[in-house]
């Protein structure tokens, strides 16, 4: 096995029954591992509920540690509907090409660095670099303020000991409250600035909808773009023929972001709380229990994916969900392709060979299911053409 | 070279014309309106979902299997449903009109 490759851990539960299950804090969860069950699943949302308790759909649930509802993440339709229209176009903003520039900008100077460097850790030195500079764009803000956040370190949202740490999830709590303040005192040109001008219903929208926004922004986009640009370097790291065939064929890079995402599936699984009693691939689910999306399962699904173990760069028929499906599919799902696909450009014209010299990977634990996502850490050395 | 018409879901007709690429960027380049094409054009987003004229469908044919799973689920399916991004620009198609979806 190459120390790039992330294995899939359900394919038996998979083809076997088609769902497993997970213990999580009393509240136990059914995890939906074929692929058209997940899309159904995800379009139906009435049957199943994205609004409920705020953190409960989180899996693990995070209704011990916040009571700030993650907007529009945790909102059902119709209002769903109301809130993502507001937030649509901004999201959007990642394909135009001042936005492109700067990316490319951030990330030049990141690849050239390490170009310098003996060698590199990449999840601290490249990865959480490059999500917290790019963030930057995304919001709007100086550049500058990328270095508290790099400061927090890669795990604001959990600590060593626990995945679910409060007082750790307080830190960004506080800032964004800090933030929305400051843009209250002065409106800008910034996301908070630009929630707060908003209106939902006639009426201006709440601190509290302009921080469920905020925290769904930092949240959302950290882990999963670090270990996506991670898990990519990883790849490129064993496939220097990929490099090289991006870098004579770039029109390939859309192509090729969509099937590296579809097979790191930076996000393992989402769920959502059942409303009535139903049956997901003809197993009972009861009301009030949950069920997850497992996109990690569904993008290996072999009934739709040929070889859906191999990364196969110019896969013309690619129906991932490893942004979710439906209405809550990934609302910063432009900002994350344009930064894969920045990347993949970038290093294919400057890097000639990266080398791993040491890595620990990281292990998720759904108790029947062991899931690497990525790597703790990840020492590399990087040679330019 | 072929000449494509998209009505948009607010009754704009855009016609643009190209001799290469699929469909779905044909309209992207010509800012379609409901037409996004997020992954870029590998049956995953269905963003470019659009009917295709009663009379130009056998010209533009019924979606493979899995792009017709991905179909049955989308708001507004009609059996005239394609993903765009399926659909290669070739003279076979030439002067069909298709109207966006979303």
């Amino acid at each position: 096995m190459k120390k790039s490759a992330l294995p899939d851990p359900f394919a038996q539960a998979r083809e076997a029954k088609g769902y497993g299950t997970v213990e999580d804090q009393n509240d136990p969860v059914t995890m939906l591992l074929r692929l058209k069950d997940v899309r159904k699943t995800a379009k139906d949302t009435k049957t199943f509920q994205s609004g409920a308790v705020p953190g409960r759909i989180v899996v693990p649930s995070e209704v011990s540690i916040r009571d700030t509802r993650q907007i529009p993440f945790e909102v059902d339709p119709p209002m769903h509907g109301e809130y993502r229209a507001l937030l649509e176009d901004w999201f959007k903003r990642p394909e135009q090409p001042t936005y492109r520039e700067s990316l490319e900008e951030i990330i030049t100077e990141l690849v050239d660095e390490a170009l310098q460097m003996d060698s590199l850790e990449v999840m601290e030195q490249f990865a959480l670099k490059l999500q917290s500079r790019a963030l930057t764009l995304l919001l709007n803000i100086p550049y500058e303020e990328s270095e508290i956040w790099i400061d927090w370190g890669m795990h604001v949202f959990r600590s060593e000991e626990s995945a679910l740490d409060g007082s750790k999830a307080a830190i960004l709590y506080d800032y964004i409250d800090e933030q929305i303040d400051k843009a209250i005192a002065s409106l800008g040109d910034d996301l908070y600035s630009t929630l707060l001008r908003s209106e939902i219903e006639g009426r201006k929208m709440t601190k509290e909808e302009v921080k469920g926004v905020m925290i769904l922004t930092f949240a959302g986009g950290r882990d999963t773009v670090i270990n996506a640009v991670t898990n990519s370097i990883a790849y490129f790291a064993e496939h220097p023929e990929s490099l090289a065939r991006l870098d004579a064929e770039p029109e390939m890079t859309t192509h090729a972001v969509e099937e590296l995402v579809r097979y790191f599936s930076p996000l393992t699984h989402m769920g959502r709380v059942v409303t009535e009693d139903t049956q997901v691939c003809e197993h009972a689910v009861k009301a009030d229990s949950r069920v997850s999306l497992c996109w990690a399962s569904a993008n290996r699904d072999a009934s739709t994916f040929e070889n859906p173990n191999e990364v196969i760069l110019d896969r013309k028929m690619n129906p991932h969900v490893a942004f979710g499906f439906g209405i809550h599919k990934c609302l910063g799902a432009t900002h994350a392709r344009q930064v894969l696909r920045t990347l993949l450009a970038v290093l294919a014209a400057k890097v000639k060979k990266i080398e791993i010299l040491d890595y620990k990977e990281n292990i998720e634990d759904w108790e029947e299911f062991q899931r690497k996502v990525g790597y703790d850490s990840i020492r590399v050395r990087f040679e330019g053409k | 070279m072929a000449k494509i018409t998209f009505i948009t879901s607010d009754n704009e007709e855009i016609v643009a014309e190209a001799t290469s690429g699929t469909v779905m960027e044909l309209a992207k380049e010509n800012n379609v309106n409901g037409i996004d094409g997020d992954c870029g054009g590998v049956c995953s987003c269905a963003t470019c979902h659009v009917h295709v004229a009663e009379e130009d469908f056998e010209k533009v044919g019924a979606p493979g299997e899995i792009e017709a799973d991905m179909l049955e689920l989308e708001d507004n399916y009609n059996e005239r449903s394609r993903l765009c991004c399926q659909i290669d620009m070739s003279d076979a198609i030439d002067g069909v009109t298709l109207y966006v979806a979303n």
